[in-house]
């Protein structure tokens, strides 16, 4: 048995257009005493949920390394290849040497980025993630180009529970790091 | 005789112009050439019609699309299996999960991987979400062709919003949702979730309740609606039309029915039909499809299983299905959307098609137009309901 639309032809009152302005009325008057649902938007910002999928940022472990071994697989997935990677060793004076590589330098273009979140999936050190940043602004297309440290700033730290940089650092001084 | 001009300058005649099929009109009348958009606020994005008039009748009508071309389907061949799925949200940006679905299951299909229990629910509830934000934001754009210039599309960007709430906490974006994998879904429902989603569910019909009271009786929508833009069911088949636009000419033709992907034949809906084929059936019909959408989200809602939302062995990177071609469609709210994919077995497909239901819903626009006033052509062109993005890709 199909459904089909009825279509009732106007009652002789309703021909009058009375009960629907009156009913129309009711219905705005109505929303007069009801919680407002907007939000006046630069004052009041809305809550942002924890899986939202904002600017793309680099973040630190707790000790405060870089958490990017530059391993590029981020670089290769990225859809609108908006990710440019420089990959390099960490210096020798840094205490981190000989434990893993970092990116020498690491450059996401935010007017390429369609915020994805596709390097965050494939990013096997849990470096890259999309936070809450929703609103970039600018004024030329440099400065959309955000680099190394602007990603990490944004970022920040956030808890590893791997604590794979310690075990692997251990691991070298007792000599079988094997890179 | 003038070749015809690309650009839309007026031709001297447009009556002798072969980018027209005439359609009986006084020839020796004085037509009027009216390039309608692309930046008219009723054309839903960068779209534009020629339209030749007598008078105020509608004696001519050529949509121009490709402003908001992309390239989709060419880049889509260029990047990984994984690489266009969050580009199939940008197609009908209303739907991207319906979107993702239709891909999702069109390569699953290629390289023959399973979706378990629980993330076949997942894609019902969400893709049925979605047709409430399609149907709903639907009718604020609808009435707002209609002159009622802002209060019904807030009322129905209110409850909309509340949807997108759902989608923003489960997909983490509130429109681009990029949520189905290959053999299920990116991650499970966040705690609450579902509770969540009853609320919204069960507030629905109160909404629709209070928006059909306004809409369904009002003189100006009757008169601005009813017999005008006409569709015939033989002319809606045979210029394959799909989805409400179809059904409300009378055809029962509904792929949740036809095929039964997914879970669908655990459901009990009906499929609403219209019989006179007229704006005011493809108006009403949203309604009617909304109210049915509600039946099948509540037992979904209350039915699913717990489980994995992954299919362990399917791969997302570096995917290779084997050589082979498929298609796979689904019932997107605006009508049959599917993904033809050819695979030569290497990590890209080797063709990769989309047939988006709006750009071919759009194809009978001069025969709904035709004989209409001009007036009327935003009515109508609004009850088709277009996205730009799917139309051009
Ligand atoms: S962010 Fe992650 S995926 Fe990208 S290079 Fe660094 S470690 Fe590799
Ligand atoms: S979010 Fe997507 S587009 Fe943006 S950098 Fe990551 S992978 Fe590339």
């Amino acid at each position: 048995m199909p459904l089909v639309i009825e279509r009732k032809p106007l009652t002789k009152l309703e021909k009058t257009w009375l009960p629907q302005i009156i009913g129309g009325l009711k219905t705005t008057f109505g929303y007069l005493r009801k919680e407002s649902v907007t939000l006046q938007y630069p004052e009041e910002r809305p809550v942002i949920p924890e899986n939202y999928r904002g600017v793309p940022t680099l973040v630190k472990d707790p000790n405060g390394r870089v958490k990017c071994v530059s391993c590029q697989l981020c670089e290769f997935v990225c859809p609108p290849r908006a990710i440019t990677i420089d990959p390099g060793e960490i210096p020798e004076a840094s205490e981190q040497a000989h434990v893993e590589k970092a990116p020498r330098e690491f450059e996401i273009d935010m007017l390429r980025c369609i915020y994805c979140g596709l390097c965050q999936e494939v990013c096997p050190e849990e470096a890259i993630f999309l936070q809450n940043v929703y609103s970039v602004t600018g004024t030329t297309r440099e400065e959309f180009k955000y680099k190394k440290e602007k990603l990490l700033e944004l970022g920040g730290p956030l808890p590893d529970r791997h604590f794979k940089w310690d075990k692997k650092k251990a691991a070298a001084e007792s000599g079988n790091g094997g890179h | 005789m003038n070749p015809p001009s690309e650009t839309g300058s007026p031709s001297p005649n447009p009556a002798e112009s072969p980018r027209y099929r005439t359609a009986g009109y006084d020839s020796d009348a004085q037509l009027l050439e009216v390039s309608l958009g692309p930046q008219h606020p009723s054309t839903h994005g960068v779209f534009r019609m020629n339209v030749a008039l007598d008078g105020e009748d509608v004696v001519k009508l050529k949509p121009v699309f490709g402003y908001l071309h992309r390239n989709h389907e060419q880049i889509a061949e260029q990047v990984s299996y994984l690489g266009s799925m969050p580009y199939t949200d940008r197609l009908d940006y209303f739907c991207s999960l319906s979107n993702n679905w239709a891909y999702a299951a069109a390569v699953e299909k290629l390289a023959g991987i399973d979706v378990p229990e629980r993330a076949e629910y997942i894609r019902v509830i969400t893709s049925e979400l979605t047709r409430l934000v399609n149907h709903t934001s639907f009718l604020g754009f609808m009435l707002s062709d209609m002159g009622a210039w802002g209060t019904v599309l807030m009322y129905a960007f209110r409850e909309r919003e509340k949807i997108l709430d759902l989608f923003e906490s489960l997909t983490g974006s509130r429109m681009m949702g990029n949520y189905m994998r290959f053999g299920g879904c990116r991650c499970d429902l966040p705690p609450g979730w579902l509770e969540q989603a009853r609320k919204v569910v069960d507030g629905y019909p109160a909404f629709l309740d209070e928006m059909e009271s306004l809409i369904a009786t009002n003189e100006i929508v009757i008169s601005r609606t009813q017999r005008i833009g006409r569709l015939p069911a033989d002319k809606a088949v045979n210029g394959s039309m799909t989805g409400p636009c179809l059904r409300a000419s009378g055809v029962n033709y509904d792929i949740r029915k036809v095929d039964r992907y997914g879970i669908y034949d655990r459901f009990e809906f009906r499929v609403p039909l219209g019989d006179h084929g007229d704006c005011y059936d493809r108006l009403m019909i949203r309604f009617l499809e909304m109210r049915e959408t509600l039946k099948i989200l509540r037992p979904a809602l209350r039915d699913i299983p717990e489980g994995p939302v992954m299919d362990p062995k399917a791969r997302q990177r570096n995917l290779r299905p084997p050589e082979g071609e498929a298609y796979a469609r689904v019932e997107a709210p605006k009508g049959e959307l599917g993904f033809y994919l050819i695979s030569d077995a290497s990590d890209k497909p080797y063709r990769y098609r989309v047939r988006p239901p709006s750009l071919i819903n759009l194809t009978l626009l001069e025969d709904l137009c035709l004989g209409e006033k001009i007036a009327d052509v935003m009515v109508i062109l609004g009850t088709i309901d277009i996205v730009l993005g799917e139309v051009d890709r």
